[in-house]
């Protein structure tokens, strides 16, 4: 066996590799900043401080780590089943129209938490209705879903700018947005958990949406590795000529799986429409449907990892608007750069050390046998 | 203004607009073709613009700037290439993070270098590519129809725009009629085979991935330094995706990309020129249909009702050479 296929002990390949995959990435973006003329170490330390430093900043930074949480899950759903699904920007966009035609609408006469478990529903109903074409187009017609879901973010992106412009928006208003919903089409924010540290909220809009973040979470975690689905979604991700021998029929573990990673993208939008600008606006994904592809990545596709690694860009998120603060320089685009890096090296490089690692991890066992 | 006078313009405006979409689809022609998907053309094109535009108000030479665009193009193109090739990682999330990397990085330095909020400044006309007057346009342009198509739509564009379609019979006679062709086509095939006949998959693929650099590079360098006169921030605003779609559109194929990216570029057009002009017996026809239309058109096409695309059949896949 050749040293790069060897396999390594599992803390070197879910631990130490990611580690030094994100090393490299922050040690880059530190020359980035060394470049224009800033301190790195200031610039760290101000974007710590700013995340994790107080209370608003906590809440700022889980509040972005939720958008994460979610568009992570539905890369990592479609990864088992060997989908890429490039196309959680566009689903995002459209749950957001699902959840804010139901505030707009349940909102006015039910509260909040009456309207939410419908919010959660149509969001996921609508990005799992943008997810279908392209999966009915890869499972029946083989045309890659890579390229059909960008083209679907795109499309997605137009149909809601005409919506909001020409039908959604306030009359004689000048912002293509809703009008702001009603109490009950709002999620409240999550202060008690703040309250019980003793720490402040703030004006950080952290809600009910990171909780549904974290069911998700589980059941994604329940379905993969408990189910009978779960099963036959891993077996069509790992060998799929196998799978159809064994009597799983790809078409639908495809559109399933697309379904599924469409709906979990969608209720991304629960928490910046109705959990913080109260309003549907255009734009509103901001590259979070990107995202989730580094944060899947990172997490290996495991739910738990995934939790982990969305707070990780939660937090270089709400540092990195901080740090845009503090140091004038250093603008937010910075934050742009170093997802760049993390995607980069966490994802394409992935596997960059591993011979290296290999050699290291390997050499250690078949010393012993030697000796022995 | 009388329908043909318009549809000049309109021709016209086509023209320019097409050519951004042409180089880069052209890159991503060579890239595709040896097996490497690339869909980080938006991001090199971008940083290429940058480069351009920097380049250009600082030495005051386009033609500088236009080799920064290609050289940072090609760096770019590297890194994929590291990434796809040696490292035989996800060429689609390499293509994600070089995207992200541009789009953050232009800005960031622009804002650095510049204070314009990302922008570089306005380019002198001694700095740009200027539109070239092709010999008796003046003379021809009072012959109805033809001298005035001659004068309006042949003449008067910047020298990257003729380079942009000779580059298409280039690409062809590269691809089709070349040793080099031959071999990137067959990598992008099967690369076993290529491999068995003792030629280096990963040196024709590196290859590959630079020509679509040096093709970024001119398209990044026509939005900034020919079209625009200076660098804007996100001034590819998905024009890399809409030329990833051209090719998927034109099947891979050269000639066919050049009529699709016109496609394509004609579709921007007409949508500039209908923007709040009611169209007789449609009423207001809303930009936005103009905009998803190419992405409409490939999704069709894709999903197999107009003729089928067949993607090189190892694209995506990193070549191992030992099982």
């Amino acid at each position: 066996m050749s040293a790069a296929s060897a396999p390594l002990p599992r803390w070197v390949t879910y631990g130490l590799m990611p580690v030094l995959n994100l090393a490299v990435a922050f040690l880059i973006s530190g020359l980035v900043v060394a470049f224009i003329g800033e301190s790195p170490w200031e610039a760290v330390e101000v974007l710590l401080t700013g995340a994790l430093g107080t209370g608003e900043g906590i809440g700022y930074t889980l509040f972005y780590a939720t958008n994460f949480i979610f568009t992570g899950l539905a890369v990592a759903v479609a990864f088992h089943c060997g989908l890429f699904n490039i196309g959680g920007e566009g689903q995002a966009y459209l749950g957001g129209l699902g959840a804010a035609l139901v505030a707009l609408s349940l909102g006015d006469v039910l509260p909040w938490y009456l309207t939410m478990p419908v919010a959660v529903l149509f969001a996921a109903l609508f990005g799992a209705a943008w997810a279908l074409i392209p999966a009915w187009l890869q499972a029946s017609r083989g045309s890659h879903i890579v390229i059909t879901t960008i083209m679907f973010n795109f499309i997605g992106a137009a149909l809601m700018v005409y919506l909001l412009v020409n039908v959604l928006k306030v009359p004689g208003a000048m912002a293509p947005e809703t009008r702001v919903f009603a109490e009950g089409g709002q999620l409240p924010k999550l202060t008690w958990p703040f309250e019980l540290f003793g720490a402040k909220l703030g004006a950080a809009p952290f809600n009910v949406s990171f909780v549904i973040a974290l069911v998700m979470a589980v059941l994604v975690w329940l379905l993969i590795w408990r189910t009978r689905l779960g099963y036959e979604i891993r077996a069509t991700g790992t060998n799929p000529t196998a799978a159809i021998y064994a009597g799983i029929p790809y078409k639908r573990m495809v559109i399933v799986t697309m379904l599924l990673s469409g709906g979990l993208a969608g209720m991304m939008a629960l928490n910046p429409v109705m959990g913080a600008s109260a309003r549907l606006q255009v734009e509103f994904v901001g590259g979070a449907g990107f995202v989730g592809i580094a944060v899947a990545l990172m997490g290996r596709s495991h739910p738990l990892g995934i939790v982990f690694a969305a707070i990780l860009f939660g937090v270089l998120y709400q540092g990195g608007a901080e740090l845009s603060f503090w140091i004038p320089a250093i603008t937010r685009d910075m934050i742009v750069v170093i997802q760049g890096l993390v995607i980069l090296f966490a994802g394409a490089l992935e596997t960059m050390f591993r011979p290296a690692l290999a050699r290291l991890f390997w050499r250690a066992p078949r010393a012993a046998a030697a000796k022995a | 203004m009388d329908l043909f006078t318009t549809a000049v313009l309109v021709l016209d405006s086509t023209i320019r607009l097409t050519i951004p979409l042409l180089f880069a689809a052209l890159a991503g022609l060579y890239s595709e073709r040896a097996g490497v998907f690339d869909i980080g053309l938006e991001g090199k094109m971008l940083a290429g613009a940058f480069a351009a535009g920097s380049i250009a108000i600082v030495t005051g030479s386009p033609w500088l700037a236009l080799a920064g665009s290609i050289l940072i193009a090609v760096l770019l193109s590297l890194v994929h290439g590291f990434a796809s090739i040696t490292a035989k990682g996800n060429q689609i999330v390499s293509g994600v993070a070089i995207n992200f990397v541009a789009a953050g990085l232009t800005v960031l330095l622009g804002q650095n270098w510049f204070s314009q909020g990302g922008r570089t400044p306005q380019l002198p006309n001694t700095a740009r590519f200027n539109p070239i007057e092709l010999p008796g346009a003046a003379a021809a342009r009072d012959v109805p129809v033809v001298g005035y198509l001659y004068a309006e739509l042949i003449s008067g564009h910047s020298i990257l725009t003729y380079l942009a379609f000779i580059a298409v019979p280039f690409s062809w006679w590269a691809l089709y009629r070349t040793r080099f062709g031959l071999r990137l086509r067959a990598v992008g095939e099967n690369p076993a085979a290529v491999d068995t006949a003792g030629i280096s998959v990963s040196w024709l693929r590196y290859r590959a991935v630079i020509c679509a650099g040096i093709f970024c590079g001119l398209s990044g360098a026509y939005l900034a330094i020919a079209q625009s006169a200076g660098f804007i921030k996100d001034m590819t605003a998905g024009k890399g995706y809409i030329a990833l779609a051209a090719l998927i559109f034109a099947k891979w194929k050269p000639v066919p990309v050049m009529f699709a990216c016109l496609l394509f570029g004609f579709l921007d057009a007409v949508a500039i020129r209908l923007q709040g002009t009611p169209v007789p017996l449609v009423g207001e026809v809303p930009v936005q249909i103009f905009q998803a239309l190419p992405y409409i058109l490939t999704c069709i096409l894709l999903a197999g009702f107009i003729g089928t695309a067949i993607p090189p059949k190892a694209g995506g896949v990193p070549y191992t050479k030992e099982r």
